[in-house]
């Protein structure tokens, strides 16, 4: 059946996400949150975190590019806020950069920081792209329906 | 609002209105009103969903002004507050405390910051509970517990002050407590009748209701007045049952009064110098008063912030403790200084009239726990070990970490490296550890005692640091002989004299710890060791608080063993070696004739261990701590009644000493908590 298929399929991707250290224990809760009250409980979150975070990134970006007085003290703020998001949905990868990120703070190592969050924004991108298909998977496979999508 | 009379096989069948009221309805845990704030909004949207899957009743706010502006208007309008530590309009601890003082609900601290010290903040500021994020729905399931601990103890005290029925009449506290806290409830009647009699004052029989006393919420005149009787009477000198006699309010209580005066002592300190608390940080609500208090606090280190707080030293004490340090006079005006100030802290607006008990925890709660400042932590880490538990119930918050010490300490510091030496919160006990054990309670005997413990044992003087204990129960505990006790202990407190500080620590660590004792195990749910004590649910109490096991053997944690919340001021009396633990409270009571009510609320049985060894600690009879009779609070042990000699400390202490560490590895046959003489 299709919709069998496709919710195998969209079983895999997840599992994928997850063996890929994508994500973490966290994601899990999330979706056990998800009732038929709230149905797209998990989509819905994402998509808040990301908007929200984009101004956090955007405000770490703007206080990165101190180079010669960088508000240590600031970033490490930021990146607290930033991490608590993130490891809210189970982002485990962009978390563990966040770490890293507010350690190369504490070192006041303004270059460590730079690439630090260079590389924390691309798994950040890279997540939001991988959890957007599986949203959308998702709901083309209609968890809760029985729809039968041709094929 | 609602009346529902469900049948629903619970006893209770009283639904009392949600939005106000204090009573549950049968279904307690659900309907719980949690008021969720966070400035993440994804956060605060998870947490929304995951309290409402638990059946709470869940209201989010993303600021802390709004938040407290919406429980300002909505009074007992909520149960419990869940607060984010890190936002943007106010500081989390700020929020905390604003919340115990106006409205005496029990808070949960969250962050992504698992920190030792941020955990430990959030202990001292009072927190019942600390969270590490991501939360976990499974650590939301249980946040209600807090609320029926802090109710348990606000009843207890009711009750302590002396109902002249409350045997008899003491009705359990309906609903929510009818599950569980039936045994409690026993167990506190007969500790309350024990305590009655054992009471110092015996005056306070106000007929207090049994049940829920009404909340006395301490408006701007109320507080002027009672700052007004503080004054006249000397901070020092100030005891609940003057200033209520000065204050000459129709209505208030003792308890009422000596619950505030906790408080308010706490913030004295905490004024006069936490250290901790950046000026700024005040100046979100109240203004100027935050600055006043965050200066004033910073003078005193926090230590004794702490031990006021865990064991309910008063401010005075521990004013004078500072004072001490700095001369006498300097304390004293230190604290009168806040003592307007606080004028404007107290200034709340809420025209609630809250009967202090709860505040009074709330108190002890807020106030950094800091007791065992100046403690070596080498106990946090393992505490820390203990307390993380898998739910990140920090807020157990059993760590009572022994902060630095912080300034003008000098018998905290002294208490703190006693307190290395065992317990300190080595082992799960965490809660528990920190606080010194105060056998003495009163900070006067210590002194000299304490040193002589500390010193000897080792482990007496670090078995019970200062707790921290945000419990408020603690609070309770030490109630009412507290004041009184302390404000001898003020007087006779030798400058400098660093047992005394333990003692004193211990004595309001006890309560802490106790409850904490109880918390600090790992894993085990966070019920007050206290309460358990107190209802004698050590049972429970023993079954979970794996972590808190009285270890005999285990020295290091005197507070070891949810056996019981020995005081730790009974540890340090008896010169328990670490594994003092609770059972040293209790046996201590026993022995001492010392009225611990932990001899009774603490099962006999169940504290076997504890008590046992406690007995033996406690043989001394020449410690009669009257201390308060707090209703179970036996681990409190009464420490240090009033009049409590140092002599007789001393006497007991030393006698004490000659039990080791080793004792605690046996059961004290001689002593079976039974035996105990209340």
């Amino acid at each position: 059946m299709d919709r069998n298929h496709s919710h195998r399929h969209l079983a895999a991707m997840k599992q994928s996400l997850f063996d890929q250290g994508l994500l973490d224990e966290q994601f899990i809760q999330l979706e056990e949150l998800q009732d038929d009250a709230n149905p797209n409980f998990v989509e819905e979150i994402v998509t808040l975190y990301y908007r929200d975070s984009s101004r956090l990134i955007s405000n770490i970006d703007q206080a990165l590019k101190e180079r010669n007085s960088m508000d240590f003290n600031k970033l490490d703020t930021l990146m607290h806020q930033f991490k608590g998001s993130s490891s809210s949905i189970g982002a485990k990868k962009v978390k563990a950069e966040c770490n890293l990120f507010r350690e190369y703070c504490m070192a006041g190592n303004a270059e460590g920081c730079i690439r630090s969050f260079q590389q924390l924004k691309k798994e950040y991108a890279a997540l939001k792209k991988k959890l957007e298909a599986y949203f959308q998977f998702a709901r083309q496979s209609g968890p809760s329906e029985t729809a039968c999508r041709p094929k | 609002m609602n009346h529902s009379c469900n049948g629903k096989g619970s006893m209770m069948s009283t639904v009392v209105m949600k939005s106000s009221g204090e009573a549950v309805s049968d279904q307690f845990p659900a309907g719980l009103r949690v008021l969720v704030v966070d400035d993440d909004p994804t956060c605060l949207m998870i947490l929304e969903k995951m309290l409402r899957t638990c059946l709470y009743e869940v209201t989010k706010c993303n600021r802390a002004e709004k938040a407290l502006t919406l429980l300002r208007e909505r009074k007992n309008g909520f149960d419990i507050v869940i607060s984010d530590v890190h936002m943007p309009d106010m500081d989390g601890f700020k929020l905390l405390e604003h919340i115990g003082l106006e409205m005496d609900l029990p808070v949960i601290m969250m962050s992504a910051d698992d920190g030792k010290n941020v955990v430990l903040k959030g202990v001292t500021h009072g927190a019942c509970d600390y969270l590490i994020k991501p939360v976990r729905i499974e650590a939301l399931k249980n946040i209600w517990q807090h609320v029926v601990r802090k109710r348990k103890n606000e009843w207890k005290d009711t009750e302590q002050s002396g109902s002249a029925e409350e045997g008899g009449d003491r009705q359990p506290r309906p609903s929510d407590d009818a599950d569980y806290s039936s045994s409690a409830n026993e167990g506190s009647w007969r500790n309350s009748k024990k305590r009655r009699d054992d009471e110092e004052e015996g005056d306070e029989r106000d007929d207090s209701s049994t049940l829920k006393k009404p909340r006395v919420v301490w408006s701007v005149e109320l507080h002027q007045q009672f700052v007004a009787a503080v004054d006249q009477l000397g901070i020092d000198k100030a005891v609940p049952k003057k200033i209520l006699e000065l204050m000459n309010v129709p209505g208030l209580t003792r308890e009422n009064v000596a619950s505030h005066l906790q408080k308010y002592r706490l913030y004295l300190r905490r004024l006069s110098g936490v250290s901790q608390h950046p000026n700024n940080l005040n100046n979100s609500f109240l203004g100027t008063q935050d600055a006043s208090f965050g200066t004033i606090s910073s003078i005193n280190g926090i230590d004794l912030q702490t031990l006021a707080v865990a064991g309910q030293l008063p401010a005075q004490s521990l004013a004078t403790l500072q004072a001490a340090g700095l001369g006498r006079s300097n304390t004293k005006a230190g604290v009168h200084m806040p003592l307007m100030d606080q004028r404007n802290l107290f200034s709340f607006e809420n025209p609630r009239l809250r009967f202090g008990e709860g505040q009074q925890h709330h108190l002890s709660n807020s106030k950094p726990m800091n007791l065992l400042h100046g403690i070596p932590t080498n106990m946090e880490p393992k505490q820390l070990a203990n307390l993380h538990q898998p739910t990140q119930s920090l807020g157990n918050l059993n760590m009572r970490v022994n902060g630095p010490a912080s300034q003008n300490n000098p018998l905290l510091m002294q208490m703190t490296q006693s307190q290395p030496r065992g317990q300190m919160l080595s082992e799960n006990n965490a809660p528990r550890v920190s606080r010194l054990p105060n056998p003495l309670g009163q900070p006067n005997v210590s002194n000299g005692i304490s040193d002589g413990l500390l010193g000897r044992n080792g482990i007496a003087g670090s078995n019970r640091p200062p707790a921290y204990n945000p419990v408020p129960q603690n609070s309770s505990l030490f109630n009412f002989p507290m004041n009184q006790t302390t404000d001898m202990s003020i007087n006779s407190f030798p400058l400098g004299s660093t047992p005394g500080i333990s003692s004193v620590t211990s004595k309001g660590s006890f309560q802490d710890e106790v409850t904490s004792g109880i918390k600090g195990s790992v894993g085990f749910p966070s019920y007050d060791i206290f309460n358990e004590l107190h209802h004698q649910k050590t049972q429970d109490w023993e079954v979970t608080n794996t972590g808190l096991t009285y270890d005999s053997s285990r020295h290091a944690n005197p507070l070891q063993g949810g056996n019981f919340d020995v005081p730790p001021s009974v540890l340090v009396h008896q010169g328990f070696s670490s594994n003092q633990q609770s059972g040293q409270s209790r046996d201590h009571s026993l022995n001492g004739k010392a009225i611990f009510s932990m001899g009774e609320g603490l099962e006999r049985g169940n504290f076997q261990n504890a008590g046992q060894h406690l007995n033996n600690l406690l043989v001394d009879n020449s410690i009669r701590v009257k201390t308060e009779r707090i209703p179970d609070a036996s681990s409190q042990t009464n420490l240090f009644p009033e009049h409590y000699g140092q002599e007789d400390l001393m006497s007991a202490l030393f006698k004490q000493e000659g039990i080791g560490p080793s004792e605690n590895e046996f059961d004290f046959d001689g002593y079976s908590l039974d035996n105990i003489p209340v």
